[in-house]
This record gives structure tokens, C-alpha cells and sequence, in this order.
């Protein structure tokens, strides 16, 4: 289809200086409006002329939403607009929280990291090219999943979950912030609230446009860490076609807290699967009173995929849950 | 049209670029300073990678308005007047650039790491230009001249 590309369509910008203002433009814009963080989604969208916002509202001068803060219980407050590079160079996020500062320094390129933000890699939207295209499937508002019809190219796309769309949740940040247990504040005019990390992200079945619990007006404006689990251990791993700058094809990140040998519990998240990050619950039970082996970490896999179906072409998904789940808990440290 | 003022390779620059510029047009189309690429202009290929206040970034997908207050460093301010620096000297001495469209990013990039790090292991050189495509030299030799230029200049 013809689209003009790279001229970013006219918008009004507004660079509220706090929360209170920002949360108060974006009420005013509603869905007219847009949240403009480290840029790497929004000037994507912008520049394929596919997203045209009448209104952008700038976080960029908002210096209540960056750093990383210890809290009173020992946990770790982190502002959504502080650099990736920053968190995952950050003293404390590295000595209580090694398993989100490999994920952040993991995402992308140094160039990316040192721009993007942990909340705007949190809020990302999915990468389905037919999507980001501006095709008009069932996310941008058509009745149809060009990802999923026979002749798609959906090497990238779901394996569980899927409620007419295919398209993954593409962030690296996420699962990781699931394993932690982690807490994202959300504000808007009506004041703050909190969601856990596992049900902050939705899936299509909930809302087929949105790929959290955001809605206009809404602002993620801080990532709360709980106290470190001491003595645990931790895994992630991304998966993806080459070595350097890319998004994964499927990543786990585990936590899990062994004693006297035996593991006592575990937290299991695998993304790239569904469209949204998952949590193998069902392996995380399975895993609890044995040991960190070869042979509970394939039986945990094995659980993982169960329900697993493949598109036509990602398959290899499967076998990659499997054993990156199975990795996870032989191979945490 | 909007008025930016911005400090880059240490001078005060002002001039008028249409809203919503990106810091590469601005640099590019605004100032004359055409040293930095306009490859994919989506934030993949590096090309237009500059310094902003200590740190590597792409300015394709920097809205000018954003760099204005900070230190903007370009591949043009690089040298010292008419001295390269180590960096670029060793890209010649290496045979580093070979079409040449995605050397000022790197060299950027380059510049970036060893202004932090002045003893780079082979590994964090290239992690530091994982975000720079280069189609011709399959990065060999610019990481044997990133690993030179850092044994000039480190202790």
C-alpha cells in the first residue's frame, strides 16, 4: 500500500514540567493525544505516518518520573522515564536486582539504551510488521489478522494465547519485571493506583487495541522492586536471530529460591510466546521440593508448552520455550 | 518555523527549522553539518549516531527540542582543529572505512566508549558499536583501530 514515509505529520507539542500537568494534558487530549518518552516507538509511528496525534505530550522535562531510589523496606523505586543504560548500570539494581539490569542492557543497541526508558520499554507497542505496516487488522481497529491466515508470514508471531491476533508482547524489561514481582504505578487526574507487573499487561482477549492496562489519561510513572528475595537465584536469557540489535523470539527470565538443595519456589516468565508476557505457574508448581536439575528443568519445559500451537511457520517456538524454560531452572545462579 | 538554539562541537548555534525538526535535520539541513547520516531515519542503522552530553545517541529519532541546553558532539567535532583524533587516525591506518556512509556514526560511537573507557576489551568495543551497521568491512578491522586508538590514548 502507498505510504509516504519519514515526514513526521504536524502535531502540537506540549513539555509539561511535572506529573500533575502531564496527567492533566493528556485527560484534556484524551485519544487525540500522545505520551512522548525516549521516542524509540513514537518516531517509528510518526515517520510511517500511521500514528497522527493532533497533541504529543513530551515527558522529557519531567524530572519527577527519572532515577532510581532505595525505599524505606529495602526495595528499589525506579522513575519510568530513567534510561535503560542507566538502570542497568545502576549499583543497586545490579546488587539486588542482577536479573532486570541484564535484561535492560540487553535491550537493543547502546545508542537505544542510553535514549529509551524503562517505562516506554514496558508500554511498547508489539512489533507485528503487518501492524506497524498500517494494515487495518483487528488491532488498528479492522476484522481481520493478516499475520494469521494461511499464507502469513508469522515466523515471529504467537504460539498460546492468542485471541484473534497473533502479535507478541516485544519487551525485554517485562518478563523480568514479572519474575521480581515487581509493582507499576499508574496516574492519572483521578490520582494514583497500582497494578502487580503479571497483571499489568493484557492480552487480546481483554482489549485487542491496547497491550496494557493504560488507557488514555493513564501515565506508568514509577516501577517498584520489592525488598531482593536474598539468596535467590536468577535467569535470562534472550533468544534472537542474531548476536547484536534485535528484538527477541523468545526470552525467560526466572527467579528461583533453592534451600538444603530443593527448590522452594520459582517465578517462570517466558515472552515472545503471547501477547503478553507468561507466567508458567503451572511449572512453578511443578518444580517446588526437587532439585535445580537437568530433569526438573525439563519436566518444567515440558509443562510450559503444554496447550502450545504453532503458527505456520513458528513452530521452532515450541522446542525454544521448552528449553529456554528448562535452562532457567537447571542453569539459574 | 521555530528558532533552536543549540551548543554543538563547543559553539552557540541558532537557526530556524521547520516544528518537529529532529536533531539530524536540524544538523543537516539547518546548520550545514552533513557529517552525520540520514540512513534508515527509523532508529536501525546507526548512521546519524552523535554525542549528547557524554552519550551516544541516534539523532534521526531525537526531536530537535530535546538537545537544546545540552553538549551536542557531531563527527566534525571530533578533531582538534587540524589534529584527528586517535580514532579517526586509526581508521585510516587500519583501513577501517571502506564506502564510508557509516563511519561518522562509529566513529561516534568509538569516541563515546573510550571518553568512558580508555582500556576496552575486544567484546565491550563491540557490544559499544553493536547499534552501527557497516555492509562492507564486516567490523574486523574497525575494531582492531577502535582497540588502537584506545592504546594510544589509555594510560
Amino acid at each position: 500500500m502507498a505510504v509516504i514515509r519519514d515526514m513526521i505529520p504536524p502535531f502540537e507539542l506540549f513539555q509539561p514540567a511535572g506529573v500533575d500537568d502531564a496527567v492533566r494534558l493528556m485527560r484534556e487530549h484524551g485519544d487525540k493525544g500522545w505520551v512522548l518518552a525516549g521516542g524509540l516507538d513514537t518516531f517509528d509511528w510518526f515517520k510511517d505516518r500511521i500514528k497522527r496525534p493532533e497533541a504529543v505530550i513530551d515527558l522529557g522535562g519531567v524530572d519527577e518520573l527519572k532515577g532510581i531510589a532505595v525505599a524505606d523496606d529495602g526495595g528499589l523505586e525506579i522513575g519510568a522515564m530513567t534510561s535503560l543504560t542507566d538502570i542497568a548500570e545502576n549499583g543497586d539494581v545490579r546488587s539486588g536486582y542482577p536479573l532486570l539490569a541484564d535484561a535492560a542492557g540487553l535491550v537493543a543497541t547502546p545508542q537505544i539504551r542510553n535514549q529509551g526508558t524503562l517505562g516506554g520499554n514496558i508500554v511498547q507497542d508489539t512489533r507485528c510488521w503487518y501492524y506497524r505496516s498500517g494494515w487495518p487488522c483487528y488491532r488498528a481497529g479492522g476484522n481481520i489478522c493478516y499475520a494469521a491466515t494461511p499464507r502469513s508470514m508469522n515466523r515471529e508471531h504467537c504460539i498460546m494465547g492468542a485471541s484473534r491476533c497473533v502479535a507478541v508482547n516485544p519487551s525485554d524489561t517485562a518478563p523480568a519485571l514479572i519474575a521480581l514481582d515487581a509493582e507499576m504505578v499508574v496516574a492519572s487526574t483521578s490520582g494514583e493506583r497500582t497494578y502487580t507487573a503479571e497483571d499489568f499487561f493484557i492480552g487480546p482477549d481483554i482489549d485487542i487495541m491496547r497491550m496494557t492496562v493504560l488507557e488514555p489519561g493513564d501515565l506508568l510513572t514509577r516501577i517498584v522492586l520489592p525488598a531482593p528475595w536474598s539468596g535467590a537465584r536468577w535467569y535470562f536469557e534472550k533468544i534472537r536471530d542474531r548476536k547484536a540489535w534485535d528484538f527477541s523470539l523468545v526470552s525467560v527470565a526466572s527467579m528461583v529460591n533453592v534451600e538444603g538443595g530443593m527448590i522452594q519456589d520459582a517465578r517462570i516468565v517466558v515472552n515472545g510466546v503471547a501477547p503478553c508476557p507468561v507466567r508458567a505457574t503451572a511449572a512453578e508448581r511443578a518444580v517446588r521440593g526437587r532439585a535445580p536439575d537437568d530433569e526438573t528443568g525439563q519436566a518444567a519445559g515440558e509443562i510450559a508448552v503444554r496447550g502450545a500451537r504453532a503458527l505456520r511457520h513458528n513452530d521452532y517456538k515450541i522446542a525454544l520455550m521448552r528449553n529456554l524454560v528448562k535452562r532457567s531452572i537447571r542453569d539459574a545462579a | 518555523m521555530e528558532v533552536v538554539r543549540l551548543r554543538v562541537n563547543g559553539d552557540e548555534r541558532v537557526c530556524g527549522v521547520p516544528a518537529h525538526y529532529t536533531l539530524l535535520e536540524t544538523l543537516r539541513y539547518g546548520l550545514g553539518l552533513t557529517g552525520s547520516k540520514q540512513g534508515c531515519d527509523k532508529g536501525d542503522c546507526g548512521a546519524c549516531t552523535v554525542i549528547v552530553d557524554g552519550r551516544a545517541i541516534l539523532s534521526c529519532i531525537t526531536p530537535v527540542w530535546e538537545a537544546e541546553g545540552r553538549e551536542v558532539r557531531t563527527v566534525e567535532g571530533l578533531a582538534n582543529g587540524t589534529e584527528t583524533h586517535p580514532v579517526q587516525d586509526e581508521f585510516d591506518l587500519n583501513g577501517a572505512a571502506q564506502c564510508g556512509f557509516c563511519t561518522p556514526g562509529i566513529l561516534c560511537s568509538s569516541v563515546a566508549l573510550l571518553d568512558g573507557n580508555q582500556s576496552p576489551t575486544r567484546e565491550e568495543i563491540r557490544k559499544a558499536l553493536a547499534g552501527n551497521l557497516c555492509r562492507c568491512t564486516g567490523y574486523e578491522k574497525i575494531y582492531d583501530a577502535v582497540e588502537a586508538a584506545a592504546a594510544r590514548l589509555g594510560p
